[in-house]
């Protein structure tokens, strides 16, 4: 798997580029004093790869992917995707939040269908709807309300109504972290089996190491105050991993340590 | 993996159905309670009104007694009718059980009217007639009655559908763009909490007919709730759900129509009936001094013949008039906000 995504990667080029990206807010205390939330920050993600962001929280994790996702714009540095500069959201940059924020008051099959109607082609493209509530498991459940829903398939309606539009990079803000262990884990196949069937570029934010050995070809590791990224390691495990698998642990201990460092007194290691 | 899947399924199916059956479980009775008190309370009611009716029929004119007597003796006979049917009618029994206490206690005020007024004359007349001249201006005035009615319907839906559709395009601009916001609230804020009625003297003067300065004015009084509730509504809205339908695609069309629309639906019902409300109060101030027909209208009229029996029938009219508007806007929301069953308790 990591061959076909680094070829996959070779061949399309790199998917998303973040050059020294800077980001900073006004303070919520005190007037005139910005803090630093993310701090000349760049990392590329190739075409197909799947790419997990770890660190403590506070690192700005999740303000990276919003700068991704265009719904928020950088201090400063550059976000590209191919050769184009983000400008704004699009659908070809999907988003899923830990809170899968679905329209309480469409049905799940209405809620899949969003993103077509968004864009207006709902009506070519409808067909589509049907095979996507497959694709997650729910079919049965297509005219319930989410209330109705536990949250792995309030999840994983999430999953179809972002993949709806057939998004090249899929952005994911700790999709699982609200999930209990067991449906976490066959979420993680799940997601696994999502960016396998689409070739959709995945770039995950986690708190979770076992979450991002598990899923990822690459796993960033920030540091906080300011976010910046601290480490970058290639997962070179054949897939399907097996977590209890003696280099899976050693990989694990190893960033534990990481952290711990990066965690003690900041920028020691550096 | 699969096994698992299909375990957790089921018991997602499982949670469903029980919850389904404890949202009806509710509305039931306690088992083991006898059905008989409800079913017999309304012809035992109805028998002591009949009763009691008798006696007091003695001093009333016989045109009123006599239609008084009829109209029970019509209730009393649906009631036996339902008493006998509902063994093999489930529907009509479990509709029974529910109701009856109700309807029962309905006909005993009757029973109460007619002994402080009809039996024991305690309060002074022309002003409080008993049930049996009410209900004999009821029926001799029908024509009158419904013509009023009719016109106070025309009115009510008129100033009612022109307050809604003004309401809501406001209360989107006002909750959605920031500069509608700047400009149109100081002027919501200021003109609407004025009453509508205060606004009649300069109604009168400006609007060709009293008919329009009425529709206007329930315009008015409906517009301002609306206006209010649909602009918090949507202001509102969770960033989240905005977030999700712009990286979706969504342009502001989308973001307006599709999500902070139904997103407000809640907020803008509240509105929406906080309106009727007010457009009843309206209606009413407004025919009692410009339009000449209408409910309001006759409630005057009739007060200025002192035919108070007339007064109260169509405040009995207005009753059910009303209500069954109300009724009608809780199920178009019931059905529009069916997606928030389950949600909240209604």
């Amino acid at each position: 798997m990591v061959d076909i995504s680094t070829e996959r990667a070779a061949k399309e080029g790199s998917a998303l580029q973040v050059k020294e990206v800077t980001k900073d807010f006004p303070s919520q205390d005190r007037n005139n004093v910005r803090t630093l939330a993310l701090d000349e920050v760049s990392f590329s993600v190739g075409a197909g790869e799947f790419v997990s962001i770890i660190g403590p929280s506070a690192c700005g994790k999740s303000t990276l992917l919003r700068l991704i996702a265009g719904l928020d714009f950088p201090s400063s540095g550059e976000l590209r995707v191919g050769a184009e500069a983000i400008t704004g959201p699009n659908a070809a940059r999907g988003l899923v939040f830990q809170d899968p924020n679905l329209f309480p008051w469409l049905t799940v099959r209405r809620n899949i269908q969003a993103g077509l109607v968004a864009l207006g082609v709902v009506r070519e493209k409808r067909h589509e709807v049907d095979e996507f509530i497959r694709l997650v498991g729910l079919e049965g459940f297509a005219d319930v309300y989410p209330h109705h829903l536990s949250g792995g398939m309030a999840q994983r309606v999430a999953l179809a109504r972002a993949l709806i539009t057939h998004p090249k990079l899929l952005l994911l803000d700790e999709p699982l972290g609200a999930l209990d262990a067991f449906t976490r884990m066959r979420m993680q196949d799940e997601v696994l089996r999502l960016w396998q069937a689409r070739l959709t570029t995945m770039l995950l934010v986690t708190h979770d190491i076992d979450e991002a050995i598990y899923m990822s070809d690459r796993i960033l590791i920030m540091s906080p105050r300011p976010g910046r990224i601290d480490r970058i390691i290639a997962v070179d495990i054949d897939r399907p991993r097996d977590r209890s698998q003696p280099g899976f642990l050693r990989m694990r201990s190893d960033i534990l340590q990481l952290l711990d460092l990066a965690g003690q007194g900041g920028m020691g290691e550096r | 993996m699969k096994e698992l899947a299909d375990a957790n399924q089921e018991k997602q199916v499982d949670a469903l159905i029980e919850a389904s059956s404890a949202a009806n479980r509710r509305s039931e009775r306690p088992a083991g309670k006898s059905p008989w008190p409800a079913l017999l309370a309304v012809p035992l009611a109805l028998a002591m009104a009949l009763g009691q009716h008798g006696f007091a029929a003695a001093n009333e004119p016989p045109a009123e007694a006599g239609l008084y007597t009829y109209f029970l003796s019509g209730l009393l006979v649906l009631a036996i009718a339902a008493l006998a049917l509902q063994p093999i009618w489930s529907g009509l029994r479990k509709w029974m059980l529910n109701t009856c206490p109700l309807i029962a206690a309905a006909v005993l005020v009757l029973v109460g009217w007619e002994l402080v007024t009809s039996v024991l004359h305690l309060l002074p007349l022309p002003y409080f007639p008993g049930p049996s001249g009410v209900l004999l201006s009821l029926v001799n005035d029908r024509d009158v009655l419904f013509d009023s009615t009719w016109h106070s319907l025309v009115l009510l839906l008129g100033g009612y559908t022109l307050g809604v559709a003004l309401g809501l395009i406001s209360g989107i601009c006002i909750g959605w763009f920031p500069h509608a916001r700047y400009w149109g609230m100081p002027i919501l804020k200021i003109v609407g909490p004025i009453p509508a009625t205060a606004w009649i003297p300069l109604a009168m003067v400006l609007s060709p007919s009293a008919m329009f300065s009425a529709i206007g004015l329930i315009a008015l009084a409906v517009w301002f709730p609306v206006t209010m509730l649909t602009a918090s509504g949507i202001s509102n809205t969770r960033a989240s759900y905005l977030d999700v339908a712009r990286t979706l695609g969504g342009r502001r069309a989308y973001l307006i129509f599709n999500v902070a629309i139904p997103a407000a639906m809640p907020s803008i019902f509240i509105g929406l009936f906080m309106g009727l409300g007010a457009s009843f109060l309206t209606l009413v101030v407004a025919e009692t001094v410009g339009v000449k027909s209408g409910l309001g209208w006759y409630v005057s009229w009739a007060q200025g013949w002192a035919e108070y029996g007339k007064v109260y029938a169509a405040l009995l009219i207005m009753a059910a008039f009303f209500s069954t508007i109300m009724t009608a806007l809780f199920k178009v929301r019931d059905h529009v906000l069916a997606w928030q069953k389950g949600v909240i308790k209604w």
